[in-house]
This record gives C-alpha cells, sequence and structure tokens, in this order.
C-alpha cells in the first residue's frame, strides 16, 4: 500500500503537470517570458496546487503517523544560506534555458521525447556531480573528526 | 505588459494545480514525504538509501503519466524547442542547482509554499528570478 501511494501520487502529479499544459516546455517559457507575449498560465497552476497543497500539509504536520502508521517525515531544515540562494539562482538559470524542470522532464520522457531523455540524463549527472562535490566537502571534516577521535582513545 | 490570451488557459491550469495538490496531498499523508521531484530523483541516486523503493514508484508514476493519459484523450502537445546542446547544458544545471538548492518548482515552489515555509519562499523567488532574467536574455536581449 506504501509504494501504490507513491506510485499514484507521481501519477496523479504527472497527470496535473500534462492536463495544466506544464509538461510543455513552450507553456513553461510563455511564462518566464515577462517581455514578450505572457501566459500567464503557470501562476494558477501554482495558485491551485498550493490551495489545495495548504490544507493537505496543515492535516500533515499536525499527525505524528501517516495515514499508512509510517513515520511523518517533513522537511526540518529552515536556514536560508548561500547554498539555497546559489542552488535556486542556478536551478532557475537551468529552467529559463530550456523550459524544463525535473517533473516536466520525466513526463515528456515518459511520452517519448529524445529531447526530453537527453535533458534528464545531463540532470542526472549533474546531480551525480553534486554529490561528488559534497563527498569532498564532507569528508575532510569527518577524517579530521575521526583523527580526533583517535587522539581522544 | 502585453498577456498572450490566446495561450492562456486559465481552466485546465488550475485543474492541473489542483491534481499536483492532491497529489503532494497524498504523498504527505500516506507516505509521510514532500513530494519534491529533484529530491526524491537525488535519493535514488544514492543506492545507499533503504527508501529507494517508494522514490522509484513515484518516479514510475510521473513517467506512466502520459501512458496513461492518452487512454482518455488525445496526446499531450508537448513543445521542446530548445536544441541538444541548450538541453544538455541546462539539465546539467538543473541538477546541480536543485540538489545544491535542496529543491526545484515541486518542492519548493508547490510543497514549501504549501507548508508556508520561509527557506521555500525564498528559493522561489531566487529561482522564478533567474528564470526571468535567463528568458528575457536568451529571447530579448541575444535572441538565441
Amino acid at each position: 500500500m506504501y509504494l501504490f501511494c507513491a506510485f499514484l501520487a507521481g501519477l496523479v502529479f504527472g497527470l496535473g503537470l500534462i492536463v495544466s499544459g506544464m509538461a510543455s516546455p513552450a507553456k513553461v517559457l510563455g511564462f518566464l517570458d515577462l517581455a514578450g507575449r505572457w501566459d500567464p498560465s503557470l501562476a494558477l497552476v501554482m495558485a491551485g496546487a498550493i490551495a489545495v497543497g495548504a490544507i493537505g500539509f496543515a492535516i500533515a504536520v499536525r499527525r505524528p503517523l501517516t495515514l499508512l502508521h509510517t513515520p511523518m517525515l517533513m522537511p526540518t531544515t529552515r536556514t536560508i544560506d548561500r547554498r539555497l540562494i546559489v542552488g535556486s539562482l542556478l536551478f532557475g538559470i537551468g529552467w529559463g534555458l530550456a523550459g524544463f524542470c525535473p517533473g516536466p522532464a520525466l513526463v515528456a520522457l515518459g511520452a517519448g521525447y529524445l529531447k526530453a531523455l537527453m535533458f534528464v540524463a545531463a540532470m542526472i549527472v549533474g546531480m551525480l556531480a553534486f554529490d561528488r562535490i559534497e563527498e569532498r566537502r564532507i569528508q575532510p571534516v569527518a577524517q579530521a573528526a575521526s583523527v580526533r577521535a583517535g587522539a581522544m582513545e | 505588459m502585453n498577456v498572450d490570451w490566446a495561450s492562456f488557459s486559465p481552466w485546465p491550469a488550475l485543474a492541473g494545480g489542483v491534481l499536483i495538490g492532491l497529489a503532494a496531498t497524498l504523498l504527505a499523508l500516506a507516505n509521510g514525504r514532500v513530494a519534491g521531484i529533484s529530491g526524491i530523483i537525488g535519493g535514488l541516486l544514492r543506492p545507499s538509501l533503504p527508501d529507494a523503493l517508494w522514490r522509484a514508484a513515484f518516479v514510475a508514476g510521473l513517467v506512466v503519466a502520459p501512458i496513461a493519459y492518452v487512454i482518455l484523450s488525445p496526446a499531450p502537445e508537448i513543445i521542446i524547442d530548445a536544441g541538444y546542446p541548450t538541453l544538455i547544458v541546462a539539465g546539467f544545471v538543473v541538477g546541480i542547482g536543485t540538489r545544491y538548492g535542496a529543491g526545484c518548482t515541486s518542492g519548493h515552489g508547490v510543497c514549501g509554499l504549501s507548508r508556508l515555509s520561509p527557506r521555500s519562499l525564498v528559493a522561489t523567488l531566487v529561482f522564478m528570478a533567474a528564470g526571468f532574467a535567463t528568458v528575457f536574455l536568451t529571447r530579448h536581449i541575444f535572441s538565441l
């Protein structure tokens, strides 16, 4: 049931992207092009999603367990730091270049578009590159910590 | 501001948005998770994570959506104007950026704003501004 709900959530999310037109990069770029012929549709997609989501999350955060009696794992990070800003800046640039963000790219991939496959492949390479950078950033710290722990023994 | 009334589709946009909100609600209430797509994919790339199964199930749902959609309606119109070099650069930057900023349009934009998270509001304002600026530069300054 746990896996079925996750699958169903992905399916309904994808259908929402298709129904709203947001699976098409041309439609998304129409929203991002403020100086051209502007298509406000994306704002209404966000409004509809947030109106429903706000109720859903208001219920979710008050529950210690999910409806399936598993732990409620909502994000706890609250820091607004350079990582958040720089990361979001990079994401926005990529989004504006092609009109794809991760969800619509996966939907377009499922619809059989080779261009979507290329975008998703490059996105996965980018994510793996991030993991590599993070490993290098964290490892020296972890090593230093283990050296210190060793010295104390 | 010059609104493209011919392309503007308020009702499908709202209806699709409601579906997205329902999907996020389902994943939160049933699975206790935030429907942040970049984070869900990012977690799949770290095979040590024990929760790879639900992530794979969610991604499978997204990928299957267009196939389910054509059972009921004609195929959705998906127009990808960008060429391959642009798509590769954009994909790579989106991959790094979403992991570094811990979220994309779904995680920060939809779920984060629904949770009234100030952090997600900042992220959403930043990536929206960057998206607007990028399209302005590519379409109106450099005419790519």
